[in-house]
C-alpha cells in the first residue's frame, strides 16, 4: 500500500489520536487503530483499553523487550504504563458494555454518511470476522473509524449507504482516511482537514453523499 | 481441604477420556493463554463430532501453533462457536474458512463480548441475558429482542461447556490459578462454564497454600486436572509472531 496517496498508516492513526481528550479511556482495535498508542500526545493522560482485558497499555514493545503474554487487540506485543491493570474477557467487555469507554477506534470496509459502518463481512462471504466490533460499536460513547479512503479499484469507502452488512447504525462520529479527516453529516460528509497533496475536487470525486468543506480548511500536520 | 493433588502426569492422560460429541472451550487470545499442548494431545486422541468454542479458529499468523482449525482439518469437528470464521483483513486467510464455506463444518458466529458473557452466564447460573450488541445487524435477524428503558436489546443464551482447555502461569495442587498478563482472557470464564476444566501450567506446580488466597485469579473449585508444561521442545510455549508484510 506504499503507493497510496496522502497520509500513511501511522499518520492516519496520529491524526485520530490527537482528538483524544485528557482523561479518556480509549479502546483501540486491530489494524491501524492500535498504532494510536504509539502517537506522542503530550501531557494528556489517556488510558488505552484492549478487548482482551489489558487496561493501560503503551507503545509496541521494542526488540528484546517483548513479553509474549502481553498483547494488544492486534496480537502485537505492547508495554504496560504505570497504573495498568488486567482483567478477564467478561470483565473487559463489561467495561465496554457498561459504557465506560470514551471512544473506540476501529478499522472498517465502509462508512456511511449517516454514521453506519461495516467491518465484519465481505460480499458473498459466509460468516465473517466480528471480534469485539459489535460490542464496541453498540456501547462505546463514541466511535472513530480509520480506513483507506478508496478501495484498490479506486472506489469510495465513504458512501451514502453501506453496501456490506453493517456492524452498527448511526454511531460513527469521526473518520480518518489517508485523504483527510471527516465527519458524517447525515446527507454527506464534512471535510474537516485535508491531507497534504490532496485537493478538494479529488476528495469530492471519491466520496459518497454531499461533501461540505470546513471554513478555512486546514491541512493535516504530519 | 486440598489433600489430593489434581496433577496428572501427561497431556495424553489428561484428555484420554474425552468422548465424541463433547463441547470443548479453548482459552487464549492471539498467542497468550492458548492451551497449545492440550490441543496437540486432542489431535492425537482423535475424538470426533466435537463442538469447539473459542475466540478464533486461528492459523492466520506464522509460525502456526496448534489451534482449533487444526482439529477441523483433522476431521474431528462438527461445529465451531467463535467470533471469527474468517479473517477481518481480506488478504489474510484462515484455514477454517474453506471448511465452513463448503459445509464440511458448521459454525456459529458470535460477537466476542457476547461469547464471553454467554460462558460467564453459564458458570454463574444465569440462563440468558439481554445485550445491545448486534441489535440491528444481520446476526439479530429473526431473533428475540426487547425494549428496556427505551433501548432495544437482543436475547442471548448461556453457553455451557463439557470441557475447558486453558493455560495458566501458576497453579497449586488444589487447582488455584494465576495468569500472567494477557494470558487471562477467556481462561477464567471457561473454567467456570465447564463440567471439567483441564489446565496446562507453565511454572512448577506448587503445594496448596503456596498461593495466598487473596492472589488467586481462578479458584481451584473450578479446576479438575493440571498438567505441567515441559520445557521445549517437548512442551509448546508461545513464540514471537512474525510481522506480516503489508
Amino acid at each position: 500500500m506504499s503507493e497510496t496517496k496522502g497520509l500513511n498508516r501511522q499518520q492516519m492513526a496520529d491524526r485520530i489520536a490527537r482528538e483524544f481528550q485528557d482523561g479518556w479511556l480509549v479502546n483501540l482495535g486491530v489494524g491501524i487503530p492500535v498504532m494510536c498508542s504509539n502517537t506522542d500526545i503530550g501531557e494528556r493522560d489517556i488510558v488505552y483499553h484492549s478487548e482482551n482485558g489489558v487496561i493501560g497499555y503503551g507503545p509496541v514493545a521494542g526488540p528484546g523487550e517483548e513479553d509474549l503474554n502481553l498483547v494488544n487487540a492486534g496480537g502485537q506485543n505492547v508495554t504496560l504504563k504505570p497504573g495498568a491493570s488486567i482483567v478477564h474477557h467478561a470483565d473487559s467487555f463489561a467495561v465496554i458494555r457498561g459504557g465506560h469507554i470514551d471512544v473506540t477506534v476501529m478499522g472498517a470496509y465502509e462508512v456511511s454518511m449517516t454514521g453506519d459502518f461495516a467491518n465484519w463481512k465481505l460480499t458473498g462471504q459466509k460468516g465473517g470476522g466480528i471480534g469485539g466490533a459489535m460490542d464496541l460499536a453498540a456501547c462505546a460513547k463514541r466511535v472513530f473509524i480509520i480506513l483507506e479512503h478508496v478501495t484498490r479499484r479506486n472506489e469510495p469507502r465513504l458512501l451514502s449507504a453501506c453496501t456490506l452488512p453493517i456492524t452498527a447504525r448511526g454511531v460513527v462520529k469521526l473518520v480518518s482516511t489517508n485523504y483527510g479527516l471527516f465527519e458524517p453529516t447525515g446527507d454527506g460528509f464534512l471535510l474537516r482537514e485535508i491531507a497534504p497533496g490532496l485537493t478538494v475536487d479529488e476528495i469530492r470525486a471519491t466520496t459518497g453523499g454531499k461533501l461540505t468543506v470546513a471554513d478555512g480548511l486546514k491541512t493535516i500536520q504530519v | 481441604m486440598a489433600q489430593r493433588s489434581k496433577q496428572i502426569d501427561g497431556f495424553r492422560e489428561a484428555v484420554a477420556d474425552i468422548p465424541d460429541g463433547s463441547v470443548i472451550g479453548f482459552g487464549g487470545f492471539a498467542m497468550p493463554g492458548v492451551p497449545f499442548n492440550l490441543i496437540k494431545a486432542l489431535l492425537e486422541q482423535g475424538a470426533k463430532r466435537l463442538t469447539l468454542v473459542g475466540n478464533t479458529t486461528g492459523g492466520a499468523q506464522q509460525p502456526r501453533m496448534p489451534d482449533m482449525g487444526m482439529l477441523v482439518e483433522n476431521g474431528q469437528v462438527a461445529k465451531v462457536i467463535c467470533a471469527f470464521t474468517a479473517a477481518t483483513r481480506p488478504t489474510d486467510v484462515l484455514p477454517f474458512t474453506k471448511y465452513y464455506e463448503s459445509g464440511e463444518c458448521d459454525a456459529e458466529l458470535v460477537p466476542q463480548g457476547t461469547l464471553a458473557e454467554r460462558m460467564r452466564a453459564a458458570g454463574a447460573g444465569v440462563p440468558a441475558f439481554y445485550t445491545p450488541t448486534a441489535v440491528g445487524t444481520e446476526l439479530a435477524a429473526g431473533r428475540e429482542t426487547r425494549m428496556i428503558d427505551g433501548r432495544e436489546y437482543l436475547l442471548e443464551y448461556a453457553l455451557k461447556l463439557d470441557y475447558a482447555f486453558i493455560r495458566a502461569r501458576t497453579a497449586d495442587t488444589f487447582g488455584n490459578l494465576r495468569f500472567h498478563r494477557a494470558q487471562r482472557n477467556f481462561n477464567p470464564i471457561m473454567a467456570t462454564a465447564a463440567r471439567c476444566t483441564i489446565v496446562e501450567v507453565e511454572d512448577p506446580i506448587v503445594p496448596a497454600g503456596a498461593i495466598d488466597a487473596d492472589d488467586v485469579h481462578t479458584p481451584g473449585i473450578y479446576v479438575h486436572r493440571l498438567v505441567q508444561v515441559p520445557a521445549e521442545p517437548e512442551g509448546l510455549w508461545p513464540t514471537k509472531r512474525q510481522e506480516r508484510r503489508r
